[in-house]
């Protein structure tokens, strides 16, 4: 018999429910966000409330075994928000506490393993959206960009174009999860919007934004050097689910 | 500024520009200080890739393409009847800034056909790298192009203000110098690279005194040869670029394969291909000289002066080798496991780390990710399974160029496939 534990979607929530599985000696647990639940017709159901003294509890302990590495790898599993992967973060830590080791890069215990994958595969999200932002400057000064990430990457990018993009107001919003960064030139806040993405977006933006979208185009299409052409690895580095950012790939 | 001019001429120059395949935006480490515009970071980023694969993170283009010289392989050159244009120094700061603002580019890098003399050229180069730094508060990446001739009182100017100076040698041997580029002198290319890697030292001894000092050229010096423009060996090329990096401290050493763009007699000619599958083995060479211990004579000399474009130089030397193989991945040192065929630094990392654990067989090797269809050829581990069989150079030889079906066969991708 399984008892499905539900938290707030935050981790800290997550690893209150740590806490209390330590705690309680509870056995037999599946970890669930709450938005996530439909309540099950077999097995028990137990809600429990975000502490963040009792996470912080669970995080310091674990950083004592895993380094503050291993930690930043937890965290980036769980923004990953795939089904499942708070059972395969709780196997880990199960690991840690148990061998009483740094064991987070011993790649022959399973879920440690299935952990790194999930954390390069989420790092090179960051590493794209990174990449791959494209701004476009809307009429009140501000650099806008929407993103679709397949993993909830805002958290992760949000110190690179903080410290980069010092002297411009920018808004990064996340369409899928309807949240996004905003920086007005002190502080980098979270936002949500409630946009129209119907109304018309051309208004929006400055009249000098399409000729800089021009420019960008034209020079991506004159870096090529027709003897060289290779689209598979073009391809291969620029996934086609990606190309709706890039102004470059717009008709 | 009329827009449809500014199209025009950066159509112009960006298409004269791509040639030099450097766009490295990696090394430096500007912090963005006072709220200014950007950062640059030691590790670069492609914001977006050529249809060709290679990567994209600096806005590449040419301050103008008019040119007082004729150097045959060049695009570029006086005698070439194409259309020129000229930026203005404004012009390419504002549409640097504007690049990087929309988070299209890392940051500039920009060369110059040479127009009246060497110094009035770089002036100009200077000029546009200082407005950004110090009008601007820009502290994203620059990459300034040494104009071969100029003088010493510019180049310390241009490593104040850029993170990058390079200036391109371009023909391997002072003969092929002669041949295709008559207006040149090899001393024109050595002079500011010794002056660049002088002021470096210098620079870099009095920050650790005063700590005030201004960076100079943070992200150091590269260069670029053309491949297969001049009948030269392998060995020649890699020999040049081995002499550079140990002389003047080069960062990179770019090799770019001969694009035919004349009709000139002294050239390949038009329609000719490409060599990408030779550049990419000079970049193995390279990668191996720079990062796994490799010595320049151990795989390119006189009874092997050039690669073999069916297998790559490492494994090509372990087949010349075979007397040290195969190595046992649980005792064998770094540089060892470094040299086995079909390892990478990635894997060699992944056995050392697991090895702590315990001592690996071959299911360990793959559970950890090391891909062994080639190196289980050369190794041994905890198992009393492993090839037996004493296979000549030859026969291995012909063994392996077989397995590596699809992925391995069609890996010449240009410098990409490897590590940029
Ligand atoms: S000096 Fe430079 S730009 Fe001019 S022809 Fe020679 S290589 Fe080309």
């Amino acid at each position: 018999m399984y008892t499905t534990v539900t938290y707030d979607g935050s981790f800290d929530g997550f690893l209150t429910c740590v806490f209390e599985i330590y705690e309680r000696r509870l056995s037999n647990i599946i970890i669930k966000s709450k938005h996530l639940f439909e309540s099950e017709l077999f097995g028990t159901h137990e809600h429990i409330i975000t502490d963040n003294n009792k996470s912080k509890r669970v995080f310091d302990g674990l950083k004592k075994h895993i380094s503050a590495k291993g930690c930043r790898m937890l965290y980036y599993a769980f923004l990953s928000e795939l089904n499942g992967i708070e059972n395969t973060m709780l196997s880990v830590i199960t690991y840690t506490f148990k061998s009483k080791k740094n064991i987070i890069s011993d790649y022959s215990h399973q879920d440690v393993l299935q952990l790194s994958k999930v954390v390069k595969k989420v790092g090179r999200e960051k590493h794209r959206m990174e990449a791959f932002v494209r701004f476009q400057q809307t009429k009140d000064n501000m650099y806008f960009a929407n993103i679709e990430p397949d993993f909830n990457v805002l958290p992760l990018i949000k110190s690179h174009f903080t410290k980069r993009y010092a002297d411009q107001k920018w808004i990064i919003y996340d369409l899928k999860r309807k949240y996004g960064l905003f920086y007005k030139l002190e502080s980098t806040e979270i936002i949500t919007i409630d946009f129209d993405l119907n109304h018309s977006k051309k208004d929006w933006f400055t009249d000098d934004e399409k000729n800089y979208e021009t420019l960008w185009k034209d020079y991506f299409e004159s870096t090529n050097i027709e003897e060289r052409i290779n689209t598979k690895l073009h391809i291969q580095h620029v996934p086609k689910r990606y190309w709706k950012y890039l102004s470059e790939k717009q008709p | 500024m009329s827009f449809d001019r500014i199209r025009e001429k950066l159509n112009i120059l960006a298409d004269a520009a791509k040639y030099d395949v450097s766009c490295s935006s990696s090394g430096s480490n500007r912090k963005n200080t006072n709220k200014g515009l950007g950062n640059s970071t030691s590790m670069g980023i492609c914001h977006t890739y050529t249809k060709d694969g290679r990567c994209v993170s600096l806005l590449k283009i040419l301050l103008t393409n008019h040119c007082i010289f004729d150097c045959a392989y060049c695009v570029t050159r006086k005698s070439n009847d194409i259309k020129r244009a000229a930026f203005k120094v404004q012009e390419v700061v504002d549409l640097t800034i504007n690049f990087y603002r929309r988070n299209y580019i890392e940051g500039l890098f920009l060369s110059s056909g040479i127009f009246k003399s060497a110094d009035y050229t770089m002036e100009r180069l200077v000029a546009v790298a200082k407005k950004l730094r110090l009008e601007e508060n820009f502290n994203g990446y620059i990459h300034l192009k040494s104009i071969p001739g100029a003088s010493d009182e510019l180049m310390r100017e241009a490593g104040l203000y850029a993170d990058r100076l390079s200036v391109n040698i371009e023909i391997p041997t002072k003969e092929g110098l002669k041949k295709l580029a008559p207006d040149k002198k090899h001393d024109d290319f050595i002079k500011p690279m010794k002056k660049v890697k002088n002021e470096i030292i210098q620079y870099k001894s009095e920050k650790k005194i005063i700590k005030s000092t201004p960076k100079y050229a943070p992200a150091g010096q590269s260069t670029q040869m053309i491949i297969g423009a001049s009948g030269e060996t392998d060995m020649q090329i890699m020999y040049t670029s081995n002499y550079l990096y140990n002389k003047f401290d080069l960062k990179r050493v770019y090799y770019s394969g001969y694009i035919p763009v004349s009709y000139d007699k002294r050239l390949p000619m038009i329609g000719t291909e490409v060599p990408v599958l030779r550049e990419n083995r000079l970049y193995q060479t390279d990668w191996l000289l720079r990062f796994y211990g490799f010595d320049v004579r151990e795989i390119l000399n006189p009874e092997h002066p050039d690669l073999d474009l069916d297998i790559d130089p490492k494994l090509s030397w372990a087949l010349r080798n075979l007397h040290q193989f195969p190595v046992d991945v649980n005792k064998a040192d770094k540089m060892m496991l470094a040299r086995v065929p079909g390892l990478g630094m990635v894997s060699v990392h992944k056995i050392l780390n697991a090895r702590r654990f315990r001592n690996l067989n071959w299911e360990h090797l793959k559970t950890i990710g090391v891909k062994l269809n080639r190196a289980k050829y050369f190794i041994t581990c905890n198992s009393r399974y492993f090839e037996t069989r004493d296979y000549s150079a030859s026969k291995l030889k012909d063994i392996l160029v077989h397995n590596s079906t699809g992925k391995h066969k069609q890996a010449f991708t240009g410098q990409l496939a490897l590590f940029t």
